[in-house]
Formats: structure tokens, C-alpha cells, sequence
């Protein structure tokens, strides 16, 4: 599978993710440039984590306006796999391709540790291969990753099965324990309506190399891959 | 604007001595004007010439196979890894900034130390910090702490390099004067380094990064003086961070180090252009004509002197080789960077400013360095009296307490030993992949070098207390503490970078200290084999209210590398299993001087330092260094403040596990638990490896002995019940959020 991965200045978590797309799952990956205006053909577009224009605004809400944007809302509207990750799910969110909003967390300060994530269903690309009740190790590393959208919203996600992760212990029990930003719901990471276009608050990426110990995340992107084939 | 006038008082104002002023003088063949005045003052402060300090800071041991560069040579120590790869690495401190601002003052410590890795060509990979606070029940500390931690999160995290390691500690001496010590640690392939230098005839000299203001002017002065009542009046001295520009910065100095087009670069840091044009020139042996009215500025009426002492943060000066301008200008285009050439590379030790049109200042580069013409005192030394005193303490003077479970249950509270969950978790610490320490924790910070067999160990170590005790010998412990914990974790010792926090150098009891630490580091170093490769001196860390000044503890923070040959080696600080047998490796003395225990519990602030042994140091980390690499223990933690029974606890509540041990009879139990004595280590051994561990253990003459077993969630000691790990951990990760 040939990947796209977008690089706005102040994007940090471009090189993590190159090099588990590249040196762990063995794919093809092209590094897209925000002023590019092609996505070379490619069969996702993902956008990483970091600080995008340094997020001095509203996290995403510059990066929205960069020429390679209008490519990808056109590739997302064919059906194109989208897939965004912290910053990358903000920027998704402020370009409307995915709903509702990511707010400051709840505790005013940026977060970083081991969180349990939790798949909603198994009906989507990139939960594709998670089991039932598996509670997931996945680290998060944001100062905005509360996920926010109003009920009429929140009522056609869940019956859509929009929603695709929630925070969990590391037993999987969805409590407000196990909520480190105060999400709505519990919520860690959603995808459109079309079900092509992906974000999440935890980074897969810090999660799936054998020499950092922990491989909770690499179903991800295995899931992404076996749908694909 | 008429030019100020030049007289001994304009000299004193900057303070600049009658005799530098003397020496200013025969340098020029004039009196200096006030635009040079303002020169020297900045380039002769304490904090750019290290005058008072250089001659001392000469005696340590500054070479070895393994080093690239000699201290001060670069902007940041360089050290062969193996794999054709080096790593620049350094410590500095933002103490005087963070104590009137802490936010920006924090944050701009952070982005000063990554620029000078980054302006080398290497990438940082890793960042530590070393902090010091007051008592944390006051509002001020709190104030403090909590601007300082947001300071370095915001500014790291956005920036996206990890924190991989740190240590906080808490103390009354720092409750006017807290400390900021901020480590980066880069790596960038043999050769490819980019030196801070400059030289060729014509060649363009350009500026990068934001535009220049008046923030931070005169901050190197501001750095070395006393901190006063009124000092919050020179916030103008403190100056505003920008992370997003750093990391544009960043990738583009990369992208530079990628073309051929590169002479020399240097960051702005303490002294603004004068720092930058000056050292780069001296070290080339060249000089510059500078235009100043290129300097892109943020705001009008800028006098020649603010431009040229202006730290306005993420700037770089770069010499650029003739005729490759449009190379250079193409990147810095991609990343948005406003650059402009604001002069030119001259063949004579002579630096000229011009503004509108006018010579403004006319100085030689090599008169306002370190290693030029810049001043080198000694200043007069005389032991402190307390040294005396605090050597008549007996710990026979102390009464046991009878609840030794109550004194454990009450050093877990205590803010220095409990856990920096409140803080840490604040820094991103695993954007890279590569902090192997994350999810299986060790002594020290263990970072991936991917694709290659290696990992770095990085730790930073200095307790203070110890050094204020004892100069010499606490300073030897600092060292052989971040060597024991590099070892623990499966490292080999490299090489260290210090940052050195004192009180002010003219006061002779001062200088003792500063003098005492700098032999005991000397002795440690060799020891270890591990040679000082650059950092940064901090005095004047002391706080004047009304007629008593307040100094600081000295202390002199250790960083220090390491590094695992083979990262399968990387041993966790964790017990690992239920029935495993715990063992203490090193020497068990009667001894609870300077510990947390003896201070916090019984209010005794004076005693001597712990005991510490060099030579024993050294076969206790050999010992643990073997049986490590030999695979014989599942755990292994050093025991610093808070004793054998703190080390315990963290050993047991990562994975939940608990420990039953039996205390020696040969020592008081208080001091067995709770003391602070050098040279120890606990380790955990399973039941299969039990005989091989104890039959070497048998053979080295070094002390060892059975402390008891990991159990499954209850901790014993000597039969008496204290409670279930899940409780203490709970006290333990919240002690600190919950005073806040």
C-alpha cells in the first residue's frame, strides 16, 4: 500500500510515523509537502501529530488553509482513506471532514502517558482486526484532545457506529476513572459518516515497535492494511 | 539621540570594574564609546566570559578517546558513539530568568540549549532538566513551580523533542531563587558537523529567525548579578519564547547541513549579535563589518548598543560560502524563514558596526572572548565555618523512633522522594519513539538509536545537600550518582556536562565551595572515565532581602552519558516476579547524615555527608555492570535519597508487586532503612539464576547481602506488616498534586 504522509511546519510526529508505515509495516510511504498540490497517487493520505504553524490559535485551525488540503477534501469525497492522529485528527476536524471539535483538556494542562483505548466495533478500516473488548495500550500526548460534538450529532454517530474508540482501564471498563481529558463520552477517536475519513486523540504510532516494549498499536495499522487487500 | 558620555560612572553602571575598564582601554588605544562600553560590559558579564570560574573549570578532566571536540571548543560537547554517529550534548542553566518570569524564563532555557545542539547540525533526540524549588507549602513556589513546568512542557512539546529524564528537589535555600537547568541531547554523523566559525574573505554574514527587539537586553548582566526585592523590575531582561520558529529553525539548519554552502553557525543566545559575531570571529581568527540597519527589527527606536545586546530569542547567525547565497536562501524560503545578510567575513581581528551610515563601534573580536582578552580571575577562598560544625553531629544524638512504618508512610509524602507524575506527565516524553524507558522504567532515561544494536542512557544528578555538607566529596557523589544509574541501567559511563549553580564568586566562602566541588568532581571524573565536555556556570544564585543574603545550596548538576553497546542489555529499575530473592549490592554503614530522613523527620539540617568511598563506588558498579551484562538479575535500582526502603517501594510499584525483608542487626534500623550512605544497589534475582548470582557475589570483595523476596502486593519488614503496594503508590503519585 503506498502512503502519503502530510507535513505542515511544526508537524513532529512526521518522522514516527514514516518510520512505522516504512521500517515496521513494510509499505511504501511519500512524505507530501502542505504547499504541494498533488497527492502523488496515493492510496491514504495520513496526517500526523505536532504542533501545525505551532498551534497558537486554535490547534489545526491554520493548517486547514494549506494548499494541499483542497487535494485532499477532493480525495476524501471519492472515498479516499483519510486518517489523522492528535494534531492530525484536530486539522480533520477544522476542515470538517470529521465532526465535532477537540477542546483544551479538561484539566487546563497538556497530557502525556499510557492510556486504554477500547474498539467500539470492528465494522470500520481501522478496527478492522480488533477484538471484542481488547483494551489497547496507546500513549496520548495533547494539551486539546477533548473530543466534543452536540447529542443530535453524537445520536447519528453512535447509530452510524461512528464512534471507534473510548477510553477504558486496563481491565476495558469505560468509566470517567479512565477519561483522561473529559472527552464527551469517553470518546478517543471517530470516523465520517462514509466511514473513509479517521481520527484519533492516541498515537498508534508510539505503540508499535518491539524495542519500545509496547505493540498495542500496530493492529492499526494492520487493520488499515488488511482492508485494503 | 546624543551618544551617552563615557566616564568610570557609565563603566560602574554596566558593571565593569575600574581595572577592566583600564584594560577596555589599551585594547581600543581610546576610551571605548558607549556602544563599546555596552560591548565589553555583556562579553566581560560573568555569565559570556566565565572569568571568575575558567581557571578552575581548566583543571578537570577534559580529554578522551572518545571526545570530538574539547570543552568550549563548540557550542556543545561532541562525542564519538561508534556507528560513525556523535553526539553533541550539553546542560545550561535559565536560573535568573525563571526566577522573575518563570514561564518564559523556563521556556526560553529550553530553546536556548536545543539551538545550540541543532546549530551543530545534530538533531535533538532527547532533552533533561534538573530543577530546584523552595518549600513547596508556599504560595511563591507554587506560583514557581507550576510556571516553570508549563514553561518547558509548552515549549518542548510544541518544539518535539522528549523528555527522557529529570529530577526535582525541594528546599528552603531555593525559595527566592529557584533553579532551571535544561539538557539536549542531539546526534549527527561524523564529519558532518557545523562548527561555530566563520572566516573567508567577502563572505556574506546572515541573520535567520525572528526580527530583533529590545527583550532581554543586558540579560547576560542581569544573569550575573544578585538576585534582589527588586528584581521582578528587570523583567525587559527576560525574553519570550517562540517554539514554532525554533522548530522551522531546526529543520532548516538540517536541511542546511545537508548542502556544501555552510561556513559556520552559531544560535543568539545570552548577548545577542555581539555573542554570535564576536566568538564565531575569534574562533576563525577573522573579524566582520555588520550593518545594522539590516537587522530585521520588530519596533522603531532601537539604538545601535540594543541591537547589538538584544536577546530576542530564535535567531542564528550563519556565514554563508560567497556565491552560495541562493542555496541557502532557497531553504530558509521553504521553511518561511525571514533571513538577510547584514555583512561581510573580513581578514583582520576587528569587528565594525555601522548604523545609519555611521562607524558606531570598532572593537577586535578576540578582546571581548573567553580564551581572548577577556579578564581571568582568581577570587579568594576561605572555609565557611558551618563546615566545622556540622562535622560535631553523632548519630547517637538521634533517637530510633519506635513507628518505623509511620516514618516510611511520611517520607513517601514528602515532595523531593514522591513521585513527578504532576510534572512529568506536563512534558511530552515519548514524541520520536524512540524512550525505551516508557513502558519498562529505569534509573536512567534509555533512548533508541534505531537501526543500529545501541541505546543512550542519559541521566542528570546533583544533591545538593551532600555538596553543601561537603564541597569535595558531595560533588564526587553527584558524579558517581549519574555513573550508578547509567550502570543500573545497563549503560556504560561516557562522558558528563555540568551545570554549576553557586552563589556569588566574591564572596570567599563561596569560592571554597565552588573550588571544593570542582576537585571532587576532578577525582570523579577520572575514575569513571568520564571527561567533561562543556556546560555552563551559574553564581550570583542568592537572594539579598534587606541586610541578609540568603545563598543557595551549591550545586553543581551532573549530566551524564551513557551508553548501551547492545540495547538488549537495558536493565529495569522494576521487581519483575513474585518469589524472586532481593539482594543489596555494597556496603552497609550506620549512617543517616544529610538524608531526607535526618532533615524532614527530626529537623536536623546540619550534619556531615553521607558516607562515600570512591574506590568501593567503582567496584559496586563494576560488580553491577557484570551481573547485569551476564543476565544473572531481573531488577536493579541504586539507592539515593530516601534510603533502602524508598528504593524498595519504587521498585515494587511499577508492576504491582510487594517485597519482605529482613533489616541487618549490625546497624541501627532507622539508618538500615532510611540512610543515605553511598555505594548500594538493590537488586532482584530469580530463583533459577539464585546459586550463580550468589557464588559470584561470594568471590568479590565487595559487601552483599539477602534482603528477602518480592511478594505478591503486601510489604513486610521484619515481620511487621506496612500496608499494601496499591495504597503507597497512591500516596506516592499524588503527594506533590495534592499540596498543590
Amino acid at each position: 500500500m503506498k502512503f502519503g504522509v502530510v507535513i505542515f511546519p511544526g508537524s513532529n510526529c512526521d518522522h514516527d510515523m514514516i518510520y512505522v508505515l516504512k521500517d515496521i509495516m513494510k509499505q511504501d510511504v511519500t512524505e507530501l509537502w502542505h504547499k504541494d498540490t498533488s497527492l502523488k497517487n496515493v492510496d491514504a493520505v495520513i496526517f500526523p501529530g505536532g504542533f501545525s504553524f505551532g498551534d497558537y490559535l486554535r490547534s489545526g485551525a491554520i493548517a486547514r488553509f494549506s494548499p494541499i488540503m483542497e487535494k485532499v477534501i477532493a480525495f476524501a469525497e471519492k472515498g479516499g482513506l483519510v486518517f489523522g492522529v492528535c494534531n492530525g485528527f484536530q486539522i480533520l476536524c477544522e476542515t470538517h471532514l470529521l465532526p465535532g471539535a477537540l477542546l483544551a483538556n479538561t484539566n487546563q494542562k497538556f497530557i502525556c502517558k499510557n492510556t486504554y483505548i477500547k474498539a467500539s466495533n470492528s465494522n470500520s478500516a481501522i478496527t478492522k482486526l480488533i477484538k471484542k473488548d481488547t483494551a489497547l495500550k496507546i500513549p496520548i500526548a495533547h494539551g486539546e484532545g477533548r473530543y466534543f460534538a452536540d447529542s443530535e450529532t453524537l445520536k447519528t454517530m453512535r447509530l452510524n457506529e461512528q464512534i471507534l474508540f473510548r477510553y477504558c482501564d486496563e481491565n476495558g471498563n469505560i468509566g470517567c476513572d479512565a477519561n483522561p481529558n473529559g472527552s464527551i463520552e469517553n470518546i478517543a477517536g471517530i470516523c465520517n459518516a462514509k466511514k473513509n475519513v479517521f481520527g484519533m486523540m492516541p498515537h498508534p504510532e508510539r505503540a508499535s515497535d518491539t524495542e519500545l516494549s509496547n505493540t498495542d498499536g500496530k493492529i492499526i495499522f494492520e487493520s488499515i492494511l488488511a482492508n485494503f487487500n | 539621540m546624543a551618544e551617552m558620555k563615557v566616564n568610570q560612572e557609565t563603566a560602574k553602571k554596566l558593571g565593569i570594574l575600574p581595572e577592566e575598564l583600564e584594560q577596555i582601554k589599551k585594547y581600543l588605544g581610546r576610551m571605548p564609546n558607549f556602544t563599546e562600553l555596552s560591548i565589553y560590559s555583556v562579553m566581560w558579564s560573568e555569565h559570556a566570559s566565565y572569568k571568575n570560574s575558567i581557571k578552575l573549570l581548566k583543571t578537570l578532566p577534559r580529554k578522551g578517546a572518545r571526545l570530538l571536540a574539547e570543552a568550549g571548543e563548540e557550542n556543545a560537547g561532541l562525542v564519538d558513539i561508534g556507528d560513525g554517529l556523535a553526539c553533541a550534548f550539553k546542560i545550561e542553566s535559565h536560573n535568573h530568568p525563571s526566577a522573575v518570569e518563570p514561564y518564559q524564563g523556563a521556556a526560553t532555557g529550553v530553546g536556548g540549549i536545543n539551538r545550540d545542539i541543532f546549530t551543530m547540525g545534530a538533531r535533538p533526540i532527547a532533552q533533561l532538566n534538573s530543577l530546584r524549588f523552595g518549600d513547596l507549602s508556599l504560595d511563591r513556589t507554587k506560583w514557581l513551580l507550576k510556571g516553570i513546568v508549563k514553561g518547558i512542557g509548552n515549549y518542548g512539546n510544541a518544539f518535539g523533542v522528549p523528555v527522557v529524564g529529570g529530577e526535582i528537589y525541594f528546599d528552603e535555600c531555593y525559595n527566592a531563587n529557584p533553579l532551571v537547568n535544561a539538557m539536549s541531547v542531539g546526534i549527527v554523523k561524523k564529519g558532518k558537523v557545523i562548527s561555530a566559525t566563520s572566516g573567508g574573505l567577502g563572505n556574506p554574514v546572515y541573520i535567520v529567525g525572528s526580527s530583533t527587539g529590545k527583550d532581554g537586553i543586558h540579560g547576560a548582566t542581569f544573569a550575573s548579578a544578585d538576585l534582589h526585592e527588586n528584581s521582578a523590575d528587570d523583567i525587559p531582561s527576560v525574553q519570550v519564547g517562540d517554539p514554532f520558529m525554533e522548530k522551522l529553525l531546526l529543520e532548516a539548519s538540517l536541511e542546511l547541513n545537508e548542502t556544501d554552502a555552510i561556513i559556520g553557525m552559531q544560535d543568539m543566545g545570552a548577548a545577542g549579535i555581539i555573542c554570535s559575531t564576536s566568538e564565531m570571529s575569534a574562533r576563525g581568527k577573522c573579524g566582520m563589518k555588520i550593518y545594522l540597519d539590516k537587522v530585521p527589527l520588530r519596533q522603531k527606536n532601537i539604538e545601535a548598543w540594543e541591537i547589538l545586546l538584544s536577546e530576542s530569542q530564535e535567531r542564528m547567525l550563519v556565514v554563508v560560502k560567497k556565491g552560495q547565497e541562493k542555496v541557502v536562501e532557497k531553504i530558509f524560503e521553504k521553511w518561511d524563514l525571514h533571513c538577510a545578510i547584514i555583512g561581510e567575513v573580513i581578514n583582520e581581528d576587528r569587528l565594525y558596526f555601522y548604523y545609519h551610515d555611521k562607524l558606531v563601534a570598532d572593537v577586535p573580536a578576540d578582546s571581548l572572548v573567553l580564551g581572548g582578552g577577556a579578564p581571568v580571575y582568581e577570587r579568594e577562598s576561605k572555609e565557611p565555618k558551618y563546615f566545622k560544625e556540622l562535622k560535631k553531629f553523632k548519630i547517637s544524638q538521634i533517637e530510633e523512633p519506635e513507628d518505623l512504618r509511620a516514618v516510611a508512610e511520611m517520607l513517601t509524602n514528602e515532595p523531593t522522594l514522591a513521585s513527578k507524575r504532576w510534572i512529568y506527565e506536563q512534558y511530552d516524553t515519548m514524541v520520536g519513539t524512540k524512550n525505551m524507558a516508557t513502558n519498562v522504567p529505569s534509573d536512567a532515561g534509555i533512548v533508541n538509536i534505531k537501526g543500529s544494536e545501541k541505546a543512550l542512557a542519559l541521566t542528570v544528578d546533583c544533591n545538593s545537600r551532600y555538596v553543601f555538607a561537603d564541597p569535595e566529596k558531595g560533588t564526587a557523589i553527584a558524579v558517581a550518582e549519574a555513573a550508578r544509574n547509567i550502570v543500573c541501567s545497563g549503560g556504560t559511563p561516557v562522558a558528563i556536562t555540568n551545570c554549576l549553580n553557586f552563589g556569588n564568586p566574591y564572596n570567599p566562602e563561596v569560592f571554597w565551595q565552588f573550588s571544593g566541588a570542582i576537585k571532587g568532581m576532578s577525582a570523579a571524573c577520572i575514575k569513571f572515565g568520564t571527561p567533561v565536555t562543556g556546560g555552563n556556570v551559574s553564581f550570583y544564585n542568592q537572594t539579598s532581602i534587606g541586610d541578609t543574603i540568603e545563598p543557595i545550596y551549591p550545586t553543581p548538576t551532573i549530566g551524564m552519558l551513557g551508553v548501551l553497546e547492545d540495547k538488549n542489555n537495558v536493565m529495569s529499575l522494576a521487581f519483575q516476579h513474585k518469589g524472586d530473592m532481593i539482594f543489596l549490592i555494597g556496603p552497609v554503614v550506620e549512617d543517616i547524615s544529610s538524608s531526607e530522613y535526618l532533615v524532614k523527620y527530626h529537623k536536623i539540617k546540619k550534619s556531615p555527608c553521607p558516607a562515600f568511598d570512591l574506590e568501593m563506588e567503582y567496584k559496586v558498579q563494576q560488580i553491577v555492570a557484570y551481573v547485569i551484562k551476564n543476565k544473572m538479575i531481573s531488577s536493579a535500582h541504586d539507592v539515593s535519597e530516601g534510603g533502602i526502603y524508598t528504593t524498595l517501594l519504587e521498585s515494587a510499584m511499577p508492576n504491582d508487586l510487594g517485597f519482605d525483608i529482613t533489616t541487618s542487626a549490625e546497624v541501627r534500623t532507622d539508618a538500615f532503612l532510611f540512610g543515605e550512605s553511598q555505594s548500594r544497589v538493590v537488586v532482584s534475582v530469580t530463583p533459577a539464576k539464585e546459586d550463580a548470582f550468589i557464588d559470584f557475589m561470594m568471590d568479590q570483595k565487595v559487601g552483599f547481602m539477602a534482603l528477602g523476596h518480592v511478594t505478591k502486593c503486601e510489604l513486610r519488614v521484619d515481620d511487621v506488616s506496612y500496608g499494601f503496594i496499591r495504597d503507597h503508590k497512591k500516596v506516592y503519585d499524588t503527594a506533590i498534586e495534592k499540596l498543590i
